[in-house]
């Protein structure tokens, strides 16, 4: 295998992930502008949005004001915003096409009609209005694309690239989510707010499809830290970050198997992994969560820059 | 010209349905209209689905216009074939040995039997490819030579491509496709099959390197996803299970080329090369390129790497070379030419241009370095400003051009949209040359969709058809 296209299949998957998770928030997003609208504050917390990636400047020099539509479009259709879904499904299809031969049919036909259905609608100007519909419509369609993958693949090296993109960047996703929500979830043992601060919860669970779940789990009402403990620490909540750098480690270990060879990138995927093996949330809590959550994001892309040095640039 | 008179592939001069097309005339016969469209309808679906999966390689939409597919077979005889085969085996022995001696020591000319500066002249010419000693002594390792038919017996070679000749795989597909439509078709005929190619390549390729590696690492250099042939070499890289490489993927160290891999570099032996000359090397040719690998020249000339086919081939494809072919075929061989040149006129030389300018309304006339059928000029069927312009063409640079009588080329019944009608064709075998020559039976045959169309480029809206060799 070459390295180019370890690369590419690497960043195929970071890319399709990274359109699946923007649905989702986007999702979140409009529930929460919905159900605030008409509330003083919430009008515009929506836009906290764009704090997740980075971009709200971009969006201010687009539109001077911008409203729901104007955020919903900017971070679907825009061509010229890189974290927009077309940017990314974009990228992931010009990756899969170079990538042709590594693919399987499935994989390939899957992603070429998802974008080829998107570009169509962005030509058409977007969904109009039924941004739920489309919103869904993502999610299903990048979800096709990574099941094809799972199902369809020959388990070899190639692989373990592919998979390592699709961790890394849903534990990217699942801590920036957090951390843009963080000033709500307040440290454990303080009063909770009203009914505001509910959806807000609810909308963060949401994102990672946990609200179920968290039922399930804590059988209790919505609490900031177990909120935050479920997507940090909990190893069996697939969008964690316990799990996603479980199955990094897990994939980096096939490599070094393969390979027969140890890199840095597998020191730095132990150590971020311990710390959420084995941490406990009221330290998180502790320490601050914030700081918790801009420290793995920084850890995480260095794990990130770390494997393009160790496989993808060789 | 002859007089609107062409020979056609299936009814000959006279009408009467040829041996070799028995069963496809009467597979035409018996297949009702409405069948047969559902077939075509089938056929395209089918390439439509080979496009999802090859023709996404195209350029801007993402979906490349498959070239045609004509569902009538074109058919030779077994005996028409091994005359063919014998003629392309000996022709690509010939510009093998010319390519050794027009890059070693250029014996043709001392003999007298092409001027030196033909050689030496000549834009393809590549000064460093001289005295490369190539293993086999082969330097067009993947050879594709175009022949026409005008007649029963008279076939002749149009020309030679011995530089990154394309196409192969449409023989492949085409033949694919047929299979699939109609499995009854290959009851009724014996066919000799193609599909062996890829293999055949492949061990080509092993031949060609430098050091006796049993094993040798290969490679199919690519300029990118963005050429037009991108489809056919993700193809053959696939199914020769060899790594499809951009230059970008490939280094040289201390004249040694290797390919990046996670596992760290590898080193590659051969590289099928389907870039021109002028892309290969920024270092030796043209430093803008960014589709080659720097240093990879000195890598071939220090003989830790091969590449197919060899540096400067074009000096014996090129069409003013074109007509002392025979005369190669002669020289080295000691043979007289089995199939035969166009006769061709070099409007270099002086009585020549002269000739031709005086009778362009009847003449092809071609660009010496031109390809794909452009830059060409079809006398009978141009206009008078057409001609004109050529003739002030010709004039400005004489060496520029040559000129062929317009060839009445043979036709093959083909689907257009009043049905079943003739249209010239032509037919580009593969000649592979590695311990041995081998060539699958038949090629690509290429045809002129337009009615009374003499070129079959694609470029130039030809399609294509599956070529079958019978095997009795």
């Amino acid at each position: 295998m070459l390295s180019s296209t370890a690369k590419n299949l690497y960043w195929l998957a970071r890319y399709i992930e990274r359109a699946e998770n923007t649905a989702r928030i986007l999702e979140a997003t409009n529930r929460i502008a919905l159900l605030t609208r008409g509330r003083p504050q919430g009008g515009a917390e929506w836009l906290s949005v764009t704090g997740i990636y980075g971009c709200e400047m971009a969006l201010r020099e687009r539109h001077a004001n911008p409203g729901l539509e104007e955020l919903m479009h900017f971070m679907a259709f825009d061509e010229h915003n890189p974290s927009s879904i077309y940017c990314g499904v974009r990228a992931a299809r010009n990756n899969a096409r170079a990538e042709r031969n590594n693919l399987t049919t499935d994989v390939w036909e899957n992603l070429n009609g998802m974008w080829l259905e998107l570009q169509s609608m962005a030509r058409q100007g977007g969904p109009g209005g039924d941004w739920h519909g489309f919103l869904d419509w993502v999610k299903k369609q990048a979800q096709l694309v990574t099941g094809a993958a799972q199902s369809t693949l020959l388990r070899d090296e190639a692989f373990n690239f592919l998979a390592l993109g699709n961790f890394i960047e849903r534990g990217d996703s699942t801590a920036r989510i957090l951390d843009v929500k963080y000033h709500i979830l307040l440290p454990k043992g303080e009063p909770v707010g009203g009914s505001i601060d509910y959806y807000h919860w609810s909308e963060i669970l949401s994102c990672v499809s946990a609200f179920r779940i968290y039922r399930r789990v804590y059988a209790s009402a919505i609490e900031p830290w177990r909120v935050a403990e479920l997507m940090i620490l909990r190893r069996d909540l697939p969008r964690s970050l316990h799990f996603c750098q479980r199955q990094v480690n897990f994939h980096l270990e096939e490599l070094a198997e393969a390979f027969a060879a140890r890199h840095e990138a597998h020191r730095l995927s132990g150590e971020i992994y311990s710390q959420l093996r084995y941490g406990r949330i009221e330290l998180i809590f502790q320490n601050g969560l914030h700081e918790f959550l801009t420290d793995f994001i920084q850890r995480n892309g260095r794990l990130s820059d770390q494997i393009e040095r160790d496989f993808l640039m060789k | 010209m002859a007089g609107g008179r062409f020979f056609d592939e299936m009814r000959g001069m006279d009408g009467t349905v040829r041996e070799p097309y028995r069963e496809v005339a009467r597979w035409i016969e018996d297949t009702p209209d409405r069948r047969m469209e559902q077939k075509r309808r089938e056929a395209e679906i089918l390439f439509r689905r080979l496009g999802i999966t090859f023709g996404a390689y195209g350029a801007v939409a993402g979906h490349e216009t498959a070239i045609p597919f004509d569902l009538i077979p074109r058919v030779l005889s077994q005996a028409e074939w091994r005359r063919l085969e014998a003629g392309l085996i000996q022709r690509t022995r010939a510009l093998n040995a010319f390519l050794r001696d027009a890059y070693g020591k250029r014996e043709i000319c001392r003999a007298g039997r092409i001027p030196e500066a033909q050689i030496l002249q000549n834009e393809q010419f590549v000064p460093l490819a001289q005295d490369l000693d190539l293993p086999g002594g082969v330097h067009a390792h993947v050879c594709g030579i175009d022949l026409v038919r005008t007649g029963e017996d008279e076939f002749f070679v149009l020309e030679d491509n011995v530089r990154t000749p394309s196409g192969v795989s449409y023989m492949l597909e085409n033949r694919e496709v047929m299979m699939r439509l109609f499995p009854r078709l290959f009851a009724d005929n014996i066919v000799l099959p193609v599909g062996r190619y890829s293999e055949a390549l492949i061990e080509t390729l092993k031949a060609a390197a430098f050091s006796g590696a049993s094993d040798p690492c290969i490679a199919l250099l690519t300029p990118g996803q963005y050429n037009s042939a991108y489809f056919e070499h993700a193809f053959l890289a696939d199914e020769m299970g060899i790594e499809l490489v951009e230059g970008s993927d490939l280094f040289v160290d201390e004249s040694r080329v290797y390919m990046r891999t996670p596992r760290g570099p590898r080193r590659v032996d051969v590289i099928y090369r389907r870039i021109d000359d002028a892309f290969l090397d920024p270092l030796s040719f043209r430093p803008d390129s960014m589709l080659g690998v720097p240093g990879l020249v000195s890598a071939i000339r220090s003989r830790n790497v091969n590449i197919a086919n060899a540096l400067g081939n074009g000096v014996a494809d090129d069409k003013s070379t074109y007509p002392y072919v025979p005369e190669m075929i002669r020289f080295y061989l000691g043979e007289e030419p089995l199939i035969p040149n166009v006769p061709t006129y070099r409007c270099a030389i002086a009585e020549e241009c002269r000739y031709v300018l005086d009778h362009l309304r009847e003449l092809v006339v071609k660009e010496t370095h031109g390809s794909g059928g452009k830059g060409m000029l079809v006398g009978p069927a141009a206009s008078q400003a057409e001609i004109e312009e050529f003739r002030l063409r010709i004039q400005a640079d004489p060496a520029g051009y040559i000129a062929q009588p317009t060839l009445a080329l043979s036709t093959c019944p083909t689907f257009v949209e009043q049905g079943i009608a003739p249209r010239h064709v032509d037919l580009r075998p593969f000649i592979l040359s590695g311990r041995e020559v081998v060539i699958m039976p038949g090629g690509l045959t290429r045809v002129a969709l337009r009615e009374g169309s003499l070129v079959v480029n694609s470029s130039q809206g030809g399609g294509t058809k599956d070529t079958w060799v019978l095997g009795t």
